[in-house]
């Protein structure tokens, strides 16, 4: 019986890091919109919190679309 | 068609069957903490998932060549041991449907399968190292992985620290978790669906209808991916409780961490060569979240039922498996009558579960022996006296009447129709 630990090993890596990575990024834009709505409710706006918040967006949805290549490929 | 032969027929709808109690038993994997935190209605939340998965099942190219991954020898394997198999596998998912308890369909498979062939050829028939390297190792190994990345999620994720009465923090979330409820429902279909589809041209090839190793037919992935997809859409409430609301109390937040767990872990793993299974990995991924969050509890009594189930799979669905084989042996009567039981079986169990139903309505409710139509007519009634631009208000009275424990952050709770309205 042959057991492929460091396949194993690397599932477990890629699975954390990817997870904290993405639900970091999700969170922080969320942070920056939250931003943006008070700073709007001053009547203002945070140009830069809303930059970055999309920011992170984007790489989200880059990662469901590389997630979707993954299933359909 | 005209050489399909009664048997055939029998397996046939026999495997669409297997599939269907697959898709509903399988919603909860993806839907579950979608539709305990609210992000989505219940009724919504299967269908989106019922789409996808039927989406899914026509997305692979890949042909399904083994059905067990060489865990029996499919070499010569015999009509009749795949209906035997699939009776165990159908009556295990059922039992464990009117437990609540989410098991993975998979493994309630190969149970059956491993079961019908040590009865139809000896132990021979069955490659033991395989069952503990692709079935054992990735069970045990799923909900540590899954449930360590969605702890530390969860952590960051309050580290971070929204603004939990801000909209766009309740719309975010919302939006992350529907998204990542997407994919695992689109994973899901691909993959499972695929096992039918393996399975009834499997049967097509022991037959002669079909030639070996050519692709299933049209007709085949036609029917297994809507088998899949109706079963999504009926919703296996019951589970969907137990993983959204019975295992510990969920927060956008940690729904989100988990779902994103689950998700991750799953397309990680079939894409490095190192599988784990899939309903492991989401209820891991749900314990994770609720160990992630400071003061969130497991119940840990409805966990060990669940480890419990998760153990009995194989054995169970194999005593099954074997003793159906043993019967479909004896001849035409044997099979007819593992047909009766398989039918007579089922009944009982829908039956059962009739005196406490589970549905749409009381899925998240937080008494979990509360009847069905409680949570729903208390909710109307206050919607129907409460004006509507209360919505803190009457998410707060709805909460009450619920006895929730769950501080939610006003209008996320599905049971109260008129708050998420509100809401948007």
């Amino acid at each position: 019986m042959k057991i492929d630990w460091a396949a194993l090993g690397s599932v477990f890596g890629v699975s954390l890091v990817a997870t904290v990575a993405l639900v970091g990024l999700f969170s922080l834009g969320i942070v920056g919109l939250t931003k943006q709505e008070a700073a709007e409710a001053r009547g203002g706006s945070a140009v830069l919190a809303r930059t970055g918040a999309y920011a992170c967006f984007a790489l989200c949805a880059a990662a469901v679309a590389y997630g979707i290549y993954l299933i359909v490929a | 068609m005209e050489h399909i032969t009664l048997l055939l027929a029998i397996v046939v709808v026999t495997a669409l069957v297997f599939d269907f109690t697959n898709g509903f038993h399988d919603t909860a994997n993806a839907m579950a903490t979608t539709i305990s935190t609210g992000a989505l209605k219940p009724k919504t939340a299967v269908a989106m998932s019922a789409v996808l998965n039927l989406v899914g099942a026509f997305l692979s190219v890949e042909v399904a060549k083994t059905i067990s991954g060489g865990i029996i020898n499919e070499e010569g394997i015999r009509t009749e041991v795949i209906f035997a198999a699939l009776v165990g596998a159908i009556l295990w998912n059922l039992l464990t449907w009117l437990l609540g308890l989410p098991s993975s369909s998979s493994h309630a498979l190969f149970g059956g399968l491993i079961g019908a062939a040590v009865m139809s050829a000896g132990w021979s028939a069955v490659n033991g190292s395989t069952i503990v390297t692709k079935v054992l190792i990735p069970a045990v190994a799923a909900p540590i992985v899954a449930g360590l990345a969605a702890a530390a999620a969860t952590k960051l994720t309050y580290r971070i620290k929204a603004n939990p009465e801000a909209k766009a923090t309740a719309k975010g979330y919302r939006a992350g978790q529907i998204a990542s409820a997407g994919l695992v429902s689109l994973a899901h279909g691909t993959n499972d669906a695929q096992k039918t589809m393996g399975i009834i041209t499997l049967a097509l090839v022991t037959q002669g209808v079909v030639a070996p190793g050519s692709n299933p037919p049209l007709w085949v992935i036609v029917s297994a991916g809507m088998a899949i997809a109706l079963g999504t859409y009926l919703g296996g409430w019951r589970i969907i409780r137990t993983m959204g609301k019975g295992l510990t109390d969920l927060q956008p937040q940690q729904g989100f961490a988990a779902q994103t767990s689950a998700a991750t872990v799953i397309l990680a793993s079939s894409h490095l060569g190192f599988s784990l299974s899939t309903t492991q990995s989401c209820s891991g991924a749900v314990m994770g979240a609720g160990l992630g969050r400071k003061g969130g509890v497991v119940r840990w009594s409805t966990a060990t039922r669940m480890f419990v189930a998760w153990g009995l799979t194989l054995p169970a669905a194999g005593l099954v498996g074997a003793g159906a084989e043993f019967l479909t042996k004896q001849g035409t009567w044997g099979i007819v009558l593992v047909a009766v039981l398989l039918v007579g079986g089922s009944a009982v169990i829908w039956a059962l579960s009739r005196r406490q139903p589970v549905d749409q309505h009381n899925v998240t409710a937080d008494d979990l022996d509360a009847p069905a139509e409680a949570p729903g007519v208390v909710t109307t009634a206050i919607a129907a006296v409460t004006p509507p631009p209360a919505a803190g208000s009457v998410a707060a009275v709805a909460d009450e009447g619920l006895k929730s424990t769950i501080p939610t952050p006003g209008p996320t709770d599905p049971a109260a129709p008129p708050a998420p309205a509100a809401a948007v």
